[in-house]
């Protein structure tokens, strides 16, 4: 599947529930999916730290994919952490540097992505780009 | 008094629905809905009288400058300063700060000089002298606290010693809710000849301020906190030292005679309002104090208190709830957090049923250190709340606790 293909996935899933609690209670199931970090790089050098919530995140290259793992501490922001890396896992570097997150924006989170919000979160997108770059300079 | 549903249709907001639920208001520890008569007041200047004050020859200016001057008056007598000389004002209390902190700085402050702050300061009481310490050498000192989130008097007075410059603290804190003891910390420092600050940003709008009482030497506050309109702030000075510091900024308005060898400062208050005012915000801050004075500060003491009482006990009562602050003597402000459950899955399931309160640190590290906590939840009332709300977000609270457990 394409990043976009699985993001359309993704939208379909939310859009059937109208209540925010039943989003939330799928978020949270997601969350359960995660690729838990290895505890041993839940350390300074992978955290991306918000004021409200923290995030971990290591990436692993094979020379052809970047695969990611992560947690956070808040469950919410575990579970769309989850979903970003359902979107972004497994790709090479070119695809997740272009790629277009829109599926936030549908499913109704664009909340959990303000700046100000500050859980990590547009930090988290941002460094996976980077990492996707530095991985990207490597080969070349 | 007026009735809770008549004061509730005093401001529009409150009718207002989020997510298709009823909006439940208790984010006004950081800043509070705004009245009808308000709002009407601020349309006004624009649509009727606006021109810049202080200028122009013209009728406009002439109007908006008397309604700003008469708006500095309602200011004094509402918290009672002696002159309307003492009252300056500001963008909000975090402009007032950085004012005093910066002009007594360079008036008084020296190498090793110390600022008295307590643990419970906001940021906004704490970086500001901070930064003039980095510049002048000075050292702040932190009157630290007991377990039930208030400052401990007796660490105090051992702190005030003849380096002591200035004590500057809370009214109360944003944090916890906890009420400090002004009157004894002022009258600790003024024996020993050291001027107080007082931020009043969670005081002013929760009873009667009289600064003729408490005799503190500034006092800040801000106009969004107490129903009025964002941007607009107070500092109160006495006369002694505002004619003694020199101004914060520089610009149009504040001076006497300006050429490029020398510029002479204006009188007071004007020395201080560099550049133009935000002036309708100053005339709807003045309608606003006459709102709170039409409902009575001994009325919304009263009820706020009522409700105080109430939210602590629906509260206490969760299992697994712990409230952070304990004090007696407390704001309508309840600081929380549920076992095992992040404070930000707290607050964005409660935000979807309507109901909007504050996590994380509230500004205040120190005050989340000193309890080794990384955050909490803060539900901030004010008396155009209710006990049906209280309920609320109990029943929210149980829900959030049943999601994430």
């Amino acid at each position: 599947m394409t990043i976009n293909e699985v993001q359309n996935n993704i939208i379909d899933e939310f859009s059937q529930f109208e209540d925010w609690m039943d989003k939330y209670s799928l978020l949270i199931d997601i969350g359960k999916e995660l690729p838990v970090i290895d505890p041993k790089f839940k350390v300074k050098d992978f955290l991306i730290e918000g004021c409200q919530s923290k995030v971990w995140l290591h990436p692993s290259y094979d020379g052809n994919l970047i695969s990611f793992t992560a947690d956070s501490d808040a469950i919410i922001t575990r579970g769309i952490v989850a979903l970003l890396i359902k979107v972004l896992s497994n790709r090479s570097p070119d695809e997740i540097i272009a790629s277009d997150l829109y599926f936030i924006d549908k499913i109704g989170l664009r909340q959990n992505l303000s700046p100000t919000r500050s859980n990590g979160l547009l930090s988290m997108i941002r460094q996976m780009k980077l990492y996707a770059l530095a991985f990207n300079a490597k080969n070349k | 008094m007026k009735d809770i549903s008549e004061i509730r249709a005093d401001f529009p907001i409150l009718n207002r629905k989020v997510y298709g639920k009823p909006l439940v208001y208790f984010d006004n520890g950081a800043t509070t809905q705004k009245p009808q008569c308000v709002l009407d007041s601020v349309n006004e200047v624009y649509e009727s009288y606006n021109g810049n004050i202080h200028r122009g020859v013209h009728f406009l200016s002439d109007m908006s400058s008397e309604a700003y001057e008469a708006a500095r008056e309602r200011v004094r007598s509402f918290i009672n300063a002696d002159k309307k000389e003492e009252i300056i004002f500001t963008s909000g209390t975090t402009g007032s700060i950085n004012g005093v902190a910066f002009s007594f700085g360079e008036r008084y402050i020296g190498h090793g000089d110390e600022i008295i702050l307590s643990t419970l300061e906001h940021h906004a009481n704490i970086v500001p002298w901070q930064m003039m310490c980095e510049r002048k050498g000075a050292v702040l000192r932190v009157i630290p606290v007991n377990d039930n989130g208030e400052i401990i008097l007796e660490d105090y007075y051992k702190l005030l010693s003849s380096k002591t410059r200035l004590v500057s603290v809370s009214q109360a804190s944003n944090a916890l809710g906890t009420i400090l003891p002004i009157k004894e910390i002022i009258s600790a420092a003024h024996s020993a000849n050291v001027p107080v600050l007082i931020d009043g940003a969670q005081g002013v709008q929760h009873g009667i301020v009289d600064i003729k009482e408490i005799d503190c030497d500034f006092y800040a506050f801000s106009g969004h906190k107490i129903y009025g309109p964002a941007g607009i702030g107070v500092l109160y000075g006495k006369e002694k030292w505002l004619t003694s510091l020199p101004p914060f900024q520089g610009g149009g308005d504040m001076v006497d005679k300006v050429t490029f060898e020398k510029t002479t400062y204006n009188e007071l208050p004007f020395k201080f309002e560099a550049g133009t005012m935000n002036y309708p915000a100053a005339i709807g801050l003045a309608r606003a104090l006459e709102y709170v004075l039409s409902i009575g500060r001994e009325n919304i003491e009263l009820r706020e208190n009522e409700l105080l009482l109430y939210a602590t006990e629906k509260l206490s009562s969760i299992n697994g709830l712990i409230i952070f602050g304990k004090s007696d003597r407390k704001i309508p402000t309840i600081s929380f957090h549920l076992k095992g459950i992040h404070p930000y899955d707290t607050g964005m399931t409660l935000d979807k049923m309507g109901i909007a309160i504050r996590t994380g640190t509230h500004c205040a590290q120190p005050v989340m250190d000193r309890f080794g906590i990384a955050g909490t939840v803060r539900a901030s009332l004010c008396f155009y709340n209710t006990k049906e709300e209280i309920d609320i977000l109990a029943d929210g609270i149980e829900k959030v606790k049943k999601m994430f457990s």
